[in-house]
């Protein structure tokens, strides 16, 4: 391998790897906060995808497309949230799974129904999309960009939990959340905030997916959102830092294993699901991760 | 002695019935009463993991899937086998693999049951829901596993002219022996350490019970019959292909199982017919439709938006299906007490 071939591809792989990490921290604030996998995260993002396309089809401005996409997921989330998960607090966690995969189910079909299976391409705006050359390096711009603005977003993600007061709240739900109630937080407005920030960020990677292959379909969601629910696994869920760390090290992986070896291309799919073994069998609370089964039940 | 008398009656009585009906329904009804035996084999299994032991699991298109390509290797000729490999040659392996029917499917469920085994290894270590995500991940595995290893799967190709040895014999008869294997599980003291884990795994462990163990047997039993149902649906469908075995055969039956009543084995066959039932009876919905005059255009996937929407409905208003966990037998001693 050239170095400049190592240097692309590592530019991927930070690319794919902000992609893993936006959808990632969706999944490990929700689990952090309800201890529920939100299956139907992945269809959030593939919803924002899908919004984000129809107002570039409508000839909308780029950016204003994204933010509508982005309202768009947010909305999808909070109702998600407010239909299906809210009424069965109580409830045992089976229930809860059972309604999220219906939730993942009804808006694949819905979207299936609505807009038909066929894959549909995907317009960025040309200043992302033009290649550009260094030292013989080849790359679409887009590349350089998506990292760059999912570490800003980051930073901000930080800085809403750890320096608002929704965000000590957000933590403190996590921890305990019958004494926060105690306390006198409203915890149903502080787990809608948690919904509707991991829903945008989700949309967020949605559009950088629709941008890096330029197409969407319904189920673009499924596989995208399982290798991201690896990832937070990974980095050890509850923790939003161990999520970005999961999804770049899953990104990287994904990219360089298959730049080394190309005959194991086919299982690329596969490798999310192998780390998630080996995190179960030999650290279960990931690189990052507290023991979050014990502190709460 | 009563109760044996009138199990006994039971069971004649679905021997009987599984006999005139392979001998006197029309084929395309009995492609129907076939199904449901299929899939309440697969419903049982997938409520002995998901109701009774109360591990959500999203596993069943894996375990049927390797159950499929199991018995139709053994199944299919060699001579047809060397022709239908079109992509590569077969690995030697798969031409050797050849025996009856009743081999074939037991092979299957066996595979099923061993590969559940070293799932749980990592899975059960850890509490909580791990099982879904992990399960849910295991069913794409095999779907890419058969599509990337053509000298064993022939590929996105799939497997086809499998012989079409199961009948309603087979599925029905396969399907009484589950059913009774399940109830005989679900009263022993296996079936109540598996509802102790269910109910509240500190207390199951406090009591001596021990609840790795105890997941394990009810995922490997599960895996088991559904490995074998699986067998069953290759040889009656006689084609096979990886998509087949995508995660809506897993909402099919996550839906029946929610319908009849987590733990239920009954309300598991009670929901088998109506959700069976109900599919063919909404395949108009995926159809175009002409109602007095106005024209819908086909919409595949309206049938899968319905039965979300009802699983959703489910969950929220009635969580406890028809039966709750009781079985019907419960219901009628109740009344009689009254």
């Amino acid at each position: 391998m050239t170095l400049q071939i190592f240097l692309q591809q590592l530019v991927n792989g930070a690319s794919l790897g902000s992609m893993y990490a936006l959808i990632a921290i969706g999944y490990t604030m929700v689990y952090g906060v309800l201890r529920l996998i939100n299956f139907a995260h992945g269809d959030i993002m593939m919803v924002g995808a899908f919004l984000t396309y129809f107002a570039l089809e409508a000839s909308m401005p780029f950016e204003l497309s994204v933010l509508v996409g982005i309202a768009g997921a947010i909305i999808i989330g909070i109702l998600t949230d407010k239909i299906a998960y809210k009424p069965l607090r109580s409830a045992p966690k089976i229930s809860l799974l059972i309604t999220a995969i219906g939730i993942s189910f009804f808006l694949e079909n819905l979207f299936t129904v609505l807009f038909g299976s066929t894959p549909k391409p995907f317009h960025a705006p040309e200043y992302l999309t033009k290649i550009f050359q260094i030292h013989g390096i080849y790359l679409p711009i887009s590349v350089i960009i998506i990292p760059i603005v999912t570490v800003a977003i980051l930073a901000g993600v930080l800085w809403i939990l750890f320096k608002t007061k929704q965000g000590i709240a957000i933590r403190a739900l996590a921890f305990d959340i019958e004494t926060v109630k105690l306390m006198g937080v409203n915890a149903d407005k502080i787990i809608m905030i948690v919904f509707a920030m991991g829903s945008a960020l989700a949309a967020l990677g949605g559009v950088f997916y629709a941008i890096s292959y330029p197409s969407i379909d319904p189920l673009m969601g499924i596989i995208v959102g399982l290798k991201a629910f690896a990832a937070a696994v990974l980095g050890g869920i509850g923790s939003v830092t161990g999520a970005v760390l999961g999804g770049f090290i899953l990104g990287f992986t994904e990219i360089f294993v298959v730049a080394m070896f190309p005959d194991l291309g086919g299982y690329k799919d596969a490798f999310a699901f192998f780390f998630l073994i080996l995190v179960l069998l030999f650290k279960p609370t990931g690189l990052m991760g507290q023991d979050l089964e014990r502190g709460r039940f | 002695m009563n109760k044996i008398v009138r199990n006994l009656i039971l069971i004649a009585a679905v021997i009987a019935f599984i006999i005139f009906a392979q001998n006197t329904i029309e084929p395309y009804d009995l492609r129907i009463i076939n199904n449901i035996a299929i899939f309440l084999i697969l419903a049982l299994s997938y409520n002995l993991i998901n109701g009774v032991t109360g591990q959500f699991s999203l596993e069943p298109n894996g375990f049927i899937a390797i159950g499929a390509y199991f018995t139709a290797i053994m199944l299919i000729p060699t001579e047809t086998k060397v022709d239908m490999y079109a992509l590569v040659d077969p690995a030697p392996v798969i031409l050797q693999m050849h025996s009856s029917f009743l081999v074939a499917i037991i092979t299957g469920g066996i595979a099923a049951s061993f590969i559940a085994l070293l799932l749980s290894i990592p899975v059960f270590r850890v509490r909580g829901d791990y099982l879904a995500i992990v399960t849910l991940g295991f069913g794409f595995i095999i779907r890419i596993f058969a599509i990337n290893n053509p000298e064993y799967t022939n590929g996105a190709l799939g497997l086809n002219d499998i012989p079409q040895t199961a009948n309603l014999y087979w599925t029905g008869g396969i399907a009484l022996v589950a059913f009774i294997v399940m109830i005989h599980i679900i009263y022993s003291k296996f079936g109540r350490a598996m509802k102790s884990v269910r109910d509240d795994e500190d207390a199951a462990t406090a009591m001596g019970i021990n609840t790795f163990k105890m997941k394990t047997y009810a995922f490997m039993t599960s895996a088991f019959f559904e490995g074998v149902g699986g067998g069953l649906l290759a040889s009656y469908l006689s084609t096979i292909t990886p998509d087949q075995f995508s995660f809506l055969l897993t909402f099919q039956l996550l839906i029946i199982i929610v319908l009849g009543g987590l733990g239920s084995m009954s309300g598991t066959l009670v929901a088998t017919i109506l959700v069976m039932g109900g599919m063919e009876m909404l395949r108009f919905l995926d159809e175009e439709i002409n109602i007095f005059g106005l024209h819908f255009d086909a919409h595949p996937g309206m049938r899968m938006v319905v039965f979300s929407i009802l699983l959703i409905v489910m969950m929220l208003f009635a969580r406890k299906g028809l039966l709750g966990d009781r079985e019907l037998s419960d219901i009628f001693k109740r009344k009689k007490s009254r």
